[in-house]
């Protein structure tokens, strides 16, 4: 019986051992035990993509054939719509202000239309509470790529950190490794906005004297190379004087804790807006004139990964 | 079979359970399904933590210490597998083969058939697995987190209240 409990403790510190070493290669090497995710993600994702279609299903019939009929698709249709021109509406109030800004916008939507999106419907989320994130449906032959950013007509998600061949896995705006970079919808402060592991988000590096008002909106920057610029990704909730700077959380525009369907962008290309011409739009504000043309920077400011104002997406 | 929570001196008196071919490989691979795809469904789902419901589950009642620890091992790293790439392999593998050596450990000592302790033994070993996966975060990992929060007690309270009629369920795929 001795030799027996000897036997089982042994085990269980060499299987311990075994296992903080594995965390320690993986601290090292970003790429260790790649291959069990490939092979459990793989294993899984047929499942649960069926699971999620035998779900979707069932409910579809529910609600189309069972309940309100027709009323439930108008419904479906009119709920799509507005959060269609929801954001629409958002990009429109940011850039009105201003007849640069207006000029912009107008750039800014033309610069969409040639943006390749993807819809990807969600099939998992992460299986612990270590981490936020979800799995989609689609991976790398529909055309995914690591890092590309992922949003719904609300706003900002996050953005993909792992494909495999018909799955990919997209790390959340609310997990703690994540970020964006970010500005105040009125103010134009910059500054990236990350998780904290909890529902709402966290607004840095916003110093004490500068103005924010509660319900302001927060939008993307641009800088960080993924997001376009001006897609929303929340409205402030709280902040808190701190030192040196403010303690702002931000509740994200997009509901994170209820994901379906997403719209991946399908590219790695930083989606800049096109710089106007100097001569047809007439400059009222002066945050504007010392931009580089073709730069894509309409502040003129050079981001550089030592300011954290500009700080883009931390990479995995 | 007794219906209170008592200590037994020789440990033989405590019986070992056999189960039906596949209930054990069936069991996990379901929770594991659960805990990644029910809380796109039910976002409150996500405070289940099922894959140590199950090791706990098969911990108490097969009652060996070196197969408890294997199964949780396996489970846990199944878990961080289906985690996220943020979420390193042995973060969940460590806090439950831990849970799995406790479990059947404590299995080959005291009956733990009644409810009763089936709660509070899901309670205490919530608690422990959380220690432990927060004590590896911040040692192994370099990470902040917080030891005690209102949602974790309510997480615990909770996942004990499912492992009652979870682990009922369970019972009848012992072999009588």
């Amino acid at each position: 019986m001795v030799a027996s409990r000897h036997k089982s403790i042994f085990l269980l510190a060499g299987v311990v051992v075994l296992q903080i070493l594995l965390l320690a290669l993986q601290i090292k090497r970003d790429a260790e035990g790649r291959l069990i995710r490939v092979w459990t993600v793989g294993a899984f994702s047929p499942f649960e993509r069926a699971g999620s279609h035998g779900i979707g299903s069932l409910r579809d019939t529910w609600r189309h054939y069972f309940a309100l009929q027709n009323t439930s698709r108008d419904n479906e249709q009119l709920r799509r719509d507005n959060a269609e021109l929801k954001m629409k509406v958002d990009q429109l109030q940011s850039k009105a202000a201003e007849a640069d800004r207006l000029a912009l916008l107008l750039n800014f939507r033309k610069s969409h239309e040639n943006v390749p999106l993807l819809s990807a419907r969600v099939i998992a989320t992460s299986a612990g509470t270590a981490s936020e994130g979800i799995v989609l449906d689609r991976g790398s032959k529909d055309g995914i790529k690591k890092n590309m950013g992922v949003i719904t007509p609300e706003g900002v998600v996050g953005k993909v950190v792992e494909v495999y061949d018909d799955a990919s896995e997209v790390l959340l705006l609310t997990d703690k490794d994540s970020g964006v970079g970010a500005m105040l919808g009125d103010s134009r402060i910059q500054s990236p906005v990350g998780g904290a592991g909890e529902p709402l988000l966290v607004m840095k590096y916003v110093a004490n004297d500068d103005v924010v008002n509660l319900g302001e909106r927060v939008v993307t920057s641009g800088m960080d190379k993924i997001f376009p610029r001006d897609l929303p990704i929340g409205t402030i909730a709280e902040i808190k004087p701190g030192n040196p700077f403010k303690t702002i959380r931000v509740r994200p525009s997009a509901n994170l804790a209820r994901l379906e369907e997403v719209i991946v962008l399908l590219s790695l290309q930083p989606l800049q807006l096109k710089q106007t011409p100097p001569e047809p739009v007439k400059s009222s504000g002066g945050e504007n004139k010392g931009a580089v043309p073709g730069s894509g920077n309409p502040t003129g400011a050079a981001p550089t990964a030592a300011d954290p104002k500009t700080a883009a997406v931390k990479p995995q | 079979m007794n219906d209170t929570f008592d200590i037994r001196n020789m440990e033989a008196h405590i019986e070992v359970h056999k189960f039906r071919g596949g209930a054990i490989v069936g069991a996990t691979l379901l929770a594991l399904m659960f805990q990644a795809f029910v809380p796109v469904y039910f976002e409150k789902a996500s405070m289940l933590d099922m894959p140590l419901l199950i090791t706990i589950y098969f911990g108490l009642s097969r009652r060996n210490p070196s197969t408890g620890l294997l199964l949780g091992m396996m489970i846990g790293l199944l878990q961080d597998s289906l985690s996220g790439p943020t979420v390193p392999l042995g973060l969940y593998g460590i806090a439950k083969t831990f849970i799995g050596y406790l479990a059947s450990s404590i299995g080959a000592r005291l009956d733990t058939e009644h409810p009763a302790a089936r709660f509070a033994l899901t309670i205490i070993f919530f608690g422990l697995h959380q220690g432990i996966v927060l004590l590896t975060r911040r040692i192994l990992l370099a990470q902040s987190s917080t030891w005690f929060t209102m949602h974790l007690a309510i997480a615990a309270l909770v996942n004990a209240v499912v492992a009652v009629f979870l682990f009922m369920l369970l019972d009848r795929l012992r072999k009588s």
